[in-house]
């Protein structure tokens, strides 16, 4: 676990070589699967394979006897709290007498060598009473057969606003449907847990929120936090499926147990079943608008499935439906969400968290309501586009740029891609020759969407920062120290370039994140930039105030390492004001408070910003063999301010193509509890001849309530793109199409 | 059983390994050389690409014991002695590298391509990097690092 | 878990009839993935990369007999010529890492109905060569597959090679999947033109419990305008119905059994149609 220095590199707005970057292309960079320790012991996990029984018994026997393993535990064997869980500790750690999911965590062992675990995990004798499983989440809300002790219900936001009544002589409806979608992060769930000395332990682990961890893991192995210290390891890719805790506890349990290192690495099969998805959504929706186009009204009904555990689903289904009509003016609104307990897989945080499956059915509705006025897809929603000062059905009053309009007029007058050409490998179908341009027919969609930046509903959303400067050879020199979770996204160039914009120095480590620093909060919600880098930000400004106090003066900045007043006279070098005595800040930063939604009316200042992007896809499909081939996609996003321009086109670029996975290929197929598809052979994600070219257009409006003016950035891209290829879908056949992923079957009527 | 092989130039030899491991185990686990990576042991994914007697192959997909006196060249058997390969710096000027999963197997991808055809066109870069799954970037930035390793 | 390498084809031989139950292994794009996946733990893999015989390709007369070991990859770049069609399907095989080093080979060994290699040589009527300590025998393509994954191959039997006629017409093959590249098929077509034979040879992946020919389709060949006419297009059409007529597929998780058919029509259609062109510009 190295830190980072950044060499000679630049502030906010520009984009400097990524800390990390050099390490990465070489292979050296260390991942939480590439951990290794002196002594060190494999885990591995025994999983249920039903998805609703009774645990009989278990027969330990025949793994305990197997030569190589260490440690075979059980339920019995969890010191502390035998439940966790995000928002509500209703997931037991090792299944205690019943299971609930097909894949939860029975028993785990520890051996010398991955196979020798694997082998003794497979001769764990589990005797189960099978039950029929609860699967189908609108049947489950009022059904007497329940996953838990309490209902079914796991959560119901309604949002009431204006007159329940409301009446328009143009009337839409649709029922939509979004299957479940994996995060397909590519670097499995891992880490590395260290006994120590004192009786704790030191557990490496990829995660994005070190803290939402910590307590967690200590509660469980029922050990004060202070004997707990995570280190965040090398994180291949998270989006919303690192949220929750994996095989954290697991580990730390083994390590404790045997007194020696133990890795844990999940295979892309367990990775599958070990980390929640997408909530897979039904959408029932009526818009009412009258004959100019303009909405009357939203009424909508929307049944996230939530699997067999909480994770974050109130908060998803809060998001789903207060977002739920989408960045629209909308004068009457009777929307109910519903987050519901089923025994399939858990479902929880995902890139656009509730937002993706709503975006989906109101963006499929404004299409249906064009083609039912005879208008333009791209008028009827910039007609209706949420501007400045309008408030949501929440009745929360929209504050800074909203450009929704500005967004969709950007993407329509962007130039449209070129003709089809003859190579195979631009058809759908690509080399596998499925057509040379028989039944190709192109179509052109639309689609914009909203996402709440951070944590929302009262949440104390807060980032903690250190900012240590000293001279270090002769020359100014700061450390940077949260225990934010860079997870690709590139807060660890971000956070050395604020450091550099404040202080004016060159020289700036980030040092690894870990837990001896306060909590980030986490890596999610496209919410780390603004609040993490709003501490650093106020980290950097603690520290330049007592370096002005030392030398005395009020009217100066810092800048290239000295002392500087606005008229550019130099008073003084950093250098010598800070000596042999380092200056070190550390400051808990809050964005402005949120507030609960009423529980009755869904009404309340919920969210602390929402930001806003539009897609323009053009598809090519093949209507004979319901094959489709997206051509290009145009969006334009405001971003506030790009602190790395550069991150930012790759944040849209990346959560594009997420979104065009959702539309034509990926979903988790569960049938009767079971995962029929965990593999990367059959649960299928975007390769690069899947993902067209893209015209980013990245427009910086300035939020002047956040750090820098900047809008989280991370969301929005995946939530707009699905529906605009759904509709080019639509405009190139002539379907309905209400489901995501559009399946051949779908195309051809078969 | 004893495997012995030729990794990035330097005669290796690893000892008590099960025939049922694969290479990619092999290099990971018992060689010190973490820079291939397990994402889908399937060959479905490509992040752990590294060349088997001059040829990019998954392996994950390799029986260790196939490996016995070949020839094993893995992305940390790229740089040369003035820094990094050009294709390593194009990743990282393009910014075609966010959690770098995938970046190992990518880059050894592309320098076999670039090997084969320094200037390929776009479908061509397409069609031989379809093996290489990522998740973060949309691509988008590794067409372009390509482009700009080509042109280098 | 043992590992068996003979370097040459008779200590193969020797050796698969030592230990009937030791797993052939050569690109291990099968097998390995059985192994990662914990679904199969075989007494013994018996690698071939080393028996170099394997990796060779010659004439045999108006045949070609290709070594099991050859992989994909080089079908492409050294038989793209002579057998067109396999060598379509061979680079909708995987990736460029599988192709590498994935073979023919292998993909009979395995015998999966979703096999790419499968149906161009159904199409071609080719045959597959068995060799063990026994001797050799050979069995037409169309009679080596059991059912999924089952083969005629004996415990003690090796695949030495496969033999296939040099293209004498134009061929295609088509391949459908959910993604625009590395997929495995949810339904292809292979189809062979025999102008001199006057004969259509098919094969159909991915839509049967075993690849299998569309025969009533290859009938139709009789009522073809061979003399270089236009193809009507109701024989194009009856040709692709026929096609998808001939299959017996299932719904599984790649797709569903009513759309393989509708997808087997359409391919069936379209690559006569295509066929025809090359014949008659020919």
């Amino acid at each position: 676990m190295s830190t980072t220095t950044v060499g000679a590199g630049a502030g906010i707005g520009t984009s400097p070589l990524r800390p990390d970057g050099t390490l990465k292309v070489t292979g050296e960079f260390a991942f939480s699967s590439d951990l290794w320790a002196d002594r060190m012991l494999w885990g591995a996990t025994l999983r249920s394979p039903h998805p609703r029984a009774r645990i009989v018994g278990i027969d330990l026997t025949g793994a305990v006897a197997t030569t190589g393993v260490h440690a075979v535990l059980t339920a019995e064997d969890v010191p502390g709290k035998k439940l966790y869980g995000l928002e509500h500790a209703d997931q037991p750690v090792l299944a205690m007498g019943q299971v609930r999911y097909a894949g939860e965590p029975v028993a785990i062992v520890a051996a010398d060598h991955p196979e020798t675990a694997r082998r003794a995990a497979a001769a764990i004798v589990v005797e189960y009473e099978v039950l029929p499983p609860i699967t189908d989440p609108v049947a489950a809300i009022d059904a007497e057969e329940t996953v838990h002790d309490r209902g079914n219900l796991l959560r119901h936001v309604p949002i009431r606003k204006g007159s329940l009544e409301a009446t328009a002589p143009v009337v839409v409806t649709g029922e939509y449907e979004v299957g479940m979608q994996d995060q397909a992060f590519l670097g499995p769930e891992s880490g590395l847990a260290i006994p120590a000395e004192d009786g704790g332990v030191d557990l490496f682990i990829a995660t994005q929120w070190l803290h939402g961890d910590l307590g967690q893991v200590a509660d469980c192995l029922g050990l004060p936090p202070s004997k707990v210290r995570l280190s965040l390891a090398g994180v291949g890719g998270a989006f919303g499926g690192r949220e929750d805790v994996s095989m954290q506890v697991h580990a730390c349990m083994l390590a404790l147990h045997t007194g020696r290192p133990v890795k844990m690495v999940y295979s892309r099969e367990e990775s599958f079943h070990g980390h929640v998805h997408r909530h897979p959504a039904r959408m029932w929706y009526e818009h009412g608008a009258d004959l100019d186009g303009r909405l009357v009204y939203v009424k909508a009904r929307i049944v996230l499935d939530g699997g067999a555990y909480a994770s974050t689903s109130m908060a998803v289904v809060a998001n789903a439906t207060t977002l739920g009509v989408g960045p629209y003016k909308v004068p009457n609104v009777v929307v109910d969400g519903y987050a519901v307990y089923t025994n399939n897989p858990p479902c929880g945080a995902m890139r656009g968290f509730g937002a993706v499956q709503a975006c989906f059915a109101y963006e499929s509705q404004m299409d249906k309501l064009a083609a039912a006025l005879g208008l333009d897809p791209v008028d009827v929603r910039v007609r209706n586009a949420l501007e400045p000062g309008d408030t949501m059905p929440t009745g929360q009053v929209v504050h800074g740029p909203a450009p929704v309009a500005d967004l969709l007029d950007r993407v329509r007058a962007a130039a449209p891609p070129a003709q089809r050409g003859d190579d195979l490998r631009e058809l759908p179908g690509g080399v596998a020759n499925t057509t040379h341009g028989e039944g190709v027919r192109r179509g052109v969609g639309y689609g914009i969407g909203i996402k709440n930046v951070g944590f929302s509903e009262g949440f104390d959303d807060y980032s903690t920062a250190r900012v240590r400067l000293e001279v270090v050879g002769g020359e100014p020199a700061a450390v940077v120290h949260t225990a934010a979770a860079e997870v690709g996204q590139g807060l660890v160039t971000i956070q050395a370039q604020i450091v550099r914009t404040e202080l004016g120095v060159e020289q700036v480590t980030v040092a690894t994140a870990d837990t001896t620093v306060g909590s980030a909060g986490s890596s999610s919600a496209s919410r780390q930039t603004y609040v993490t880098g709003g501490a650093v930000k106020a980290a950097c400004e603690a520290v330049r105030a007592a370096v002005l106090r030392r030398a005395g003066r009020d009217d100066v900045t810092l800048r290239g390492g000295r002392l500087v007043t606005e008229g550019g006279e130099v008073v003084a070098d950093l250098v010598d004001v800070l000596g042999d005595r380092p200056i070190e800040e550390t400051v808990e930063w809050r964005h402005k408070p949120t507030h609960p939604l009423d529980p009755r009316t869904g009404q309340g200042d919920a969210h602390v910003q929402y930001a806003f992007a539009a897609h323009r896809a053009t598809v090519d499909v093949d209507v004979e063999l319901g094959l489709v081939r997206v051509v290009e996609i145009a969006t334009a996003q405001d971003v506030g301010r790009a602190l790395h321009p550069q991150s930012v086109r790759g944040q849209i670029a990346g959560g594009t193509a997420q979104g065009l996975g959702l539309a034509v290929m990926e979903e988790i197929q569960v049938v009767d509890g079971l995962i029929r598809n965990p593999s990367f052979t059959d649960y299928l994600i975007p390769t690069i001849l899947d993902v067209p070219p893209m015209r980013i257009d990245v427009l910086e409006l300035g939020d002047p309530s956040a750090p820098y003016g900047l809008r989280g950035v991370g969301e929005p891209p995946t939530i707009s793109s699905t529906p605009a290829i759904v509709a080019a879908i639509r405009a190139a056949t002539g379907l309905a199409l209400n489901r995501v992923p559009v399946r051949p079957e779908h195309l051809t009527g078969t | 059983m004893r495997v012995n092989l030729t990794v990035n130039g330097e005669a290796r030899q690893a000892d008590d390994v099960w025939p049922g491991e694969s290479l990619l185990y092999v290099l990971r686990e018992r060689l010190g050389l973490p820079g291939a990576k397990n994402a889908c042991e399937q060959g479905e994914c490509g992040s752990c690409t590294v060349y088997l007697d001059g040829t990019p192959v998954c392996a994950c997909l390799v029986a260790a014991g196939q490996a016995e006196h070949r020839d094993v060249r893995t992305v940390e058997g790229l740089p040369g002695p003035d820094g990094l390969d050009p294709v390593q710096q194009a990743f990282l000027s393009a910014g075609a590298v966010q959690c770098g999963f995938c970046t190992p197997g990518l880059v050894v991808a592309v320098h076999d391509l670039l090997a084969r055809n320094p200037t390929p066109s776009d479908p061509d870069i397409r069609e031989a990097l379809a093996g290489n799954l990522c998740r973060c970037t949309g691509y988008e930035n590794i067409v372009a690092a390509v482009k700009l390793a080509a042109g280098a | 878990m043992e590992f068996l390498r003979p370097s040459t084809w008779d200590e193969a031989l020797a050796a698969k009839a030592e230990h009937p139950d030791a797993v052939p292994i050569a690109g291990g794009t099968d097998v390995m993935v059985e192994l990662n996946f914990d679904r199969r733990r075989p007494p013994a893999l018996l690698d071939l990369t080393r028996v170099a015989s394997l990796a060779d390709w010659a004439a045999d007369g108006d045949r070609l007999r290709i070594g099991a070991g050859v992989t994909y990859r080089r079908i492409i770049d050294e038989l793209g010529g002579r057998l067109p069609g396999l060598a379509m399907a061979a680079r909708t095989v995987g990736s460029p890492q599988i192709r590498n080093r994935g073979t023919v080979g292998g993909n009979l060994g395995s015998a999966s109905p979703a096999g790419d290699a499968h149906p161009p040589l159904l199409a071609t009527g080719a045959e597959v060569e068995i060799g063990s300590v026994r001797g050799v025998r050979t069995v037409a393509v169309a009679d080596f597959f059991q059912g999924p994954k089952r083969s005629v191959l004996a415990p003690d039997e090796l695949i030495a090679a496969f033999l296939v006629p040099a293209a004498t017409g134009p061929q295609q093959f088509a391949k459908v999947g959910t993604r625009n590249a590395m997929v495995i098929a949810v339904c292809s077509f292979a189809l062979a033109l025999d102008p001199q034979r006057r004969t259509i040879g098919t094969g159909i992946g991915s839509a049967g419990p075993t690849p299998l020919r569309a025969t009533e389709a290859e009938a139709l060949a009789a009522e073809l305008p061979w003399e270089g006419k236009t193809l009507p297009d109701t024989i194009v059409q009856r040709f692709g119905e026929l096609v998808g007529a001939a299959a017996r597929p299932i719904d599984d998780v790649r797709g569903s059994a009513a759309y393989r058919r509708h997808a087997l029509a359409v391919l069936g259609g379209r690559t006569l149609r295509w066929a025809w062109e090359e014949h008659r510009c020919a």
